[in-house]
């Protein structure tokens, strides 16, 4: 991300202590992580420490400071998705990708992650794919759901 | 338009009306969250495209969600002189279908949910009658919306207008009775006034700790500080709870409006909203309607002309569930970490920035503006001695019928899963139901009478939190749940305290030995002990509630966590490292798609043909991964789990 378009981003919310977390949010979504370089010009334009950043960037799980693949599976975990199999998608996401949740595969195309429910809570299992909600899962679903994302 | 008098409101109003009830028919899709997860985008854009093609006298419209999420996606069709009908389970395919038919004065029966003779307005405790002049046909077995069980004990206050109105449309809100309160609250009320009215209302905090609300917007008006912020909390991280979203989603107006009645009544200038990053609709829903008002004039500099301000900025959380905790939202808001701090001091007297700050929950705030229109007296009517009004609960797990549902407190849980959940699916048994999120425990069928409300809940061993209500069957084991919950807490955490973040972790540490075969006795007396250090010593309700979800399984269930450290076998058939699969060959029927669709290639035998029998397939234990995967293919119940 160049320079202009942080400063962009900043102007937006303001170069202020409780713009960051909403700066940081702008630059995830665009670049899918927080390259470090980014961060490091974000802390010097907004007067706030790096070291305050990075605890910010790694607290949150919207945030990631590695980077990301593609496209991005969020399986629920949530309690209704849990007693409903959710553990099951996110064990087939698992294998059939070859990676473990919270890892991205080698050709970049995927992210798997688990969020703590997205609310679809009488449709689970349930998973989100780039922001795209996918409801009454079962494991044989899934690999035709993936095929949509190249 | 600019919004100045009490007749520019009923301009707005009159507005919405025309759009709401249109003279030409009206179809209404959907579309909050679990309407698009089953395509009702979808849906949308064939019924745009069947219109548009045929010019169609069609005005169609998009809706939020009418609470059976199940029953997803939901298509109404309304026309003056007719009862409005609602379809349930439309697909695009059969979108023309369901158009077409209506025009011809026809139903599509197989698709029909039942169907609506008036709507109640709850605002103004008015009604819309549709005066039905004729009757389409194919309508003589439907349901009447009233009648059908899942909303037939439902009194719907927080979700009137999820499902009726177009979120977008600012006029239909108004429409329905919105932005009066506002009118009334600012022009016939003093603040004090309003505070009385909510104290008397006994409206209590929705968002789980159930404080009274008046009381705590009385501190908050009495606190000295320069500034003072009110804030809604939509952080809604209970899993299994939805209902903030359905109504982010469905009725932002609500909320805004209850937002600025409440500021006017502390004194409060500026407000935010905080809402998960999990909920991107329920932003973009907000950004609109808070636009909307600002441009009406009804939020934003000299409201409505009474000279009265206030502004309301959006944040979006990081995903964090601590951010849930009150002094942790505010931190979160402040730029900080989101890690909560001891309130020795409480907020409504130093929050936000240090300033007084009132923080109410989503379904707390939309409440406001029914209390101040229909008054306290009215509210209060409704409900049980300690808890008054209606509280949406999502109804969700192994119930038939999951969906939001919105009944008065003191209810029982029983009426709640058998009668508008219409019980447990596939003829299974009844376990628990879980209550109150990572915060609260779950409820064994013993207590299944057991009236619904704050206090009640609070005593044996759960909690009301903010609505959530997983339903539990035989094929649910406790043990497993326990696990969940201590998963979910030991990664929130924020581990300011280190009872919390070692006690959650310790605690899951054992759950796993147990779930896992290698559980000792003595452990569960370990695991009470943990938890009763983890609840005493830990700052916050995170820390404080953490260990319910294990303490009540073992206060109900203990004999489940005794069968899988004594005999090492799971009853639930949930916990994998206990389970074991086989085919059973009389059963067989060598079809072998078992094999098929087996990742580990643990499954072998001879699969049969026109010509040949074939042999019954077989699992090679050492190879089997227990992914269940052969268990939900057979289609002839040939495998065993035990």
């Amino acid at each position: 991300m160049t320079q202009t378009e942080v400063d962009g981003i900043v102007k937006q919310y303001g170069a202020k202590e409780s713009a960051i977390l909403a700066v940081l949010q702008d630059i995830q979504s665009k670049e899918k992580y927080l390259p470090k370089e980014t961060l490091e010009y974000v802390s010097q334009r907004m007067g706030i420490p790096m070291a305050t950043i990075f605890r910010i960037a790694t607290f949150y799980n919207a945030l990631s400071i590695k980077p990301r693949g593609r496209h991005k599976i969020d399986v629920c975990m949530g309690t209704a998705c849990h007693v409903r199999g959710g553990t099951k998608i996110l064990d087939k996401l698992e294998r059939d990708l070859g990676i473990s949740v919270g890892e991205t595969t080698k050709d970049k195309r995927f992210t798997l992650e688990s969020v703590r429910c997205v609310g679809c809570c009488s449709l689970g299992p349930v998973a989100v794919v780039d922001g795209e909600v996918f409801g009454r899962l079962t494991q044989d679903k899934m690999p035709s759901i993936l095929k949509e994302f190249k | 338009m600019k919004i100045q008098t009490k007749s520019d409101l009923e301009k707005m109003r009159e507005a919405g009306l025309k759009t709401l009830y249109p003279k030409t028919t009206k179809i209404s899709v959907g579309m909050a969250t679990c309407g698009l997860s089953t395509g009702a985008g979808k849906v949308y854009e064939a019924i745009q495209k069947e219109v548009e093609k045929g010019k169609l006298p069609i005005r169609l419209s998009q809706t939020g969600c009418i609470g059976f999420c199940q029953r997803e996606p939901v298509v109404d069709i309304l026309e003056q002189g007719k009862p409005r009908i609602f379809y349930q389970g439309v697909t695009p395919e059969r979108s023309s279908e369901l158009v077409h038919q209506w025009l011809e004065n026809k139903v599509v029966e197989d698709l029909l949910l039942c169907k609506m003779e008036r709507e109640d307005w709850i605002v103004d405790g008015e009604s819309k009658d549709y005066s039905i002049l004729k009757i389409p046909d194919g309508m003589d077995g439907t349901h009447h919306y009233h009648q059908i069980p899942f909303y037939s004990k439902q009194l719907k206050i927080a979700l009137r207008n999820c499902g009726f109105i177009n979120p977008d449309n600012i006029e239909e809100y108004a429409a329905r009775g919105g932005y009066l309160s506002l009118y009334k609250a600012l022009f016939d009320m003093k603040p004090e006034a309003i505070i009385e009215e909510v104290k008397r209302s006994g409206l209590r905090g929705r968002g789980g700790a159930g404080f009274l609300t008046g009381n705590k917007w009385e501190s908050c008006r009495k606190a000295k500080g320069d500034r003072k912020f009110v804030l809604c909390n939509a952080d809604e991280g209970d899993p299994g709870a939805y209902m903030d979203r359905s109504v982010l989603e469905g009725d932002p107006h609500s909320v805004i409006e209850g937002m600025i009645i409440g500021a006017y009544a502390i004194g409060a200038h500026e407000g935010f909203i905080y809402v998960r990053d999990e909920y991107p609709l329920a932003i973009q829903k907000l950004r609109i309607a808070l636009a909307e008002a600002e441009k009406t004039g009804l939020l934003g500099d000299n409201i409505l002309g009474s000279g009265f301000s206030f502004k309301i900025n959006l944040f979006r959380g990081g995903g964090a569930f601590v951010c849930g905790e009150s002094t942790a939202l505010m931190a979160s808001i402040e730029g900080k970490v989101g890690e909560p701090r001891a309130k020795h001091i409480h907020t409504t007297e130093s929050g936000l920035w240090d300033e007084p700050s009132n923080l109410n929950n989503v379904e707390t705030w939309n409440n406001v503006p029914v209390i101040i229109s229909r008054g306290a007296d009215w509210f209060s009517k409704i409900g049980t001695e300690g808890s008054k009004g209606t509280k949406v609960f999502s109804i969700v797990g192994k119930v038939n019928n999951t969906g939001l549902v919105e009944v008065p407190m003191g209810i029982t849980l029983r009426e709640i899963v058998y009668e508008v959940g219409g019980g447990i699916p596939d003829g299974k048994k009844f376990k628990a139901v879980q209550t109150g999120g990572p915060s609260g425990g779950c409820i064994p069928e013993s207590l299944l009478d057991l009236p619904v409300d704050f206090d009640r809940l609070t005593e044996v061993g759960s909690m009301m939190g903010s609505g959530g209500m997983i339903v539990m069957d035989e094929s649910t084991c406790m043990v497993d749940v326990a696990k969940y919950f201590m998963d979910f807490l030991k990664d929130e955490s924020c581990g300011k305290c280190t009872s919390c973040r070692e006690g959650t972790k310790r605690m899951h540490e054992i759950l796993t030995d147990i779930t896992e075969g290698r559980g000792t006795i003595d452990q569960i007396t370990l695991l009470e002990e943990l938890g009763w250090v983890t609840a005493e010593a830990s700052l916050c309700q995170l820390g404080g509630t953490a260990p319910n979800p294990v303490l009540s399984t073992l206060r109900y269930f203990r004999e489940e966590y005794e069968e899988h450290i004594l005999h090492k076998r799971c009853p639930a058939k949930v916990c994998r490292a206990l389970l074991q699969y086989r085919i059973l060959p009389d059963v067989c029927t060598s079809c072998g798609r078992c094999a098929k669709v087996c990742p580990a290639e643990a499954i072998t035998g001879k699969q049969r043909t026109k010509k040949e029998k074939g042999k019954p397939f077989k699992i090679n234990p050492q190879k089997c991964i227990k992914c269940g995967m052969c268990f939900e293919a057979c289609k002839f119940k040939a495998v065993e789990v035990k």
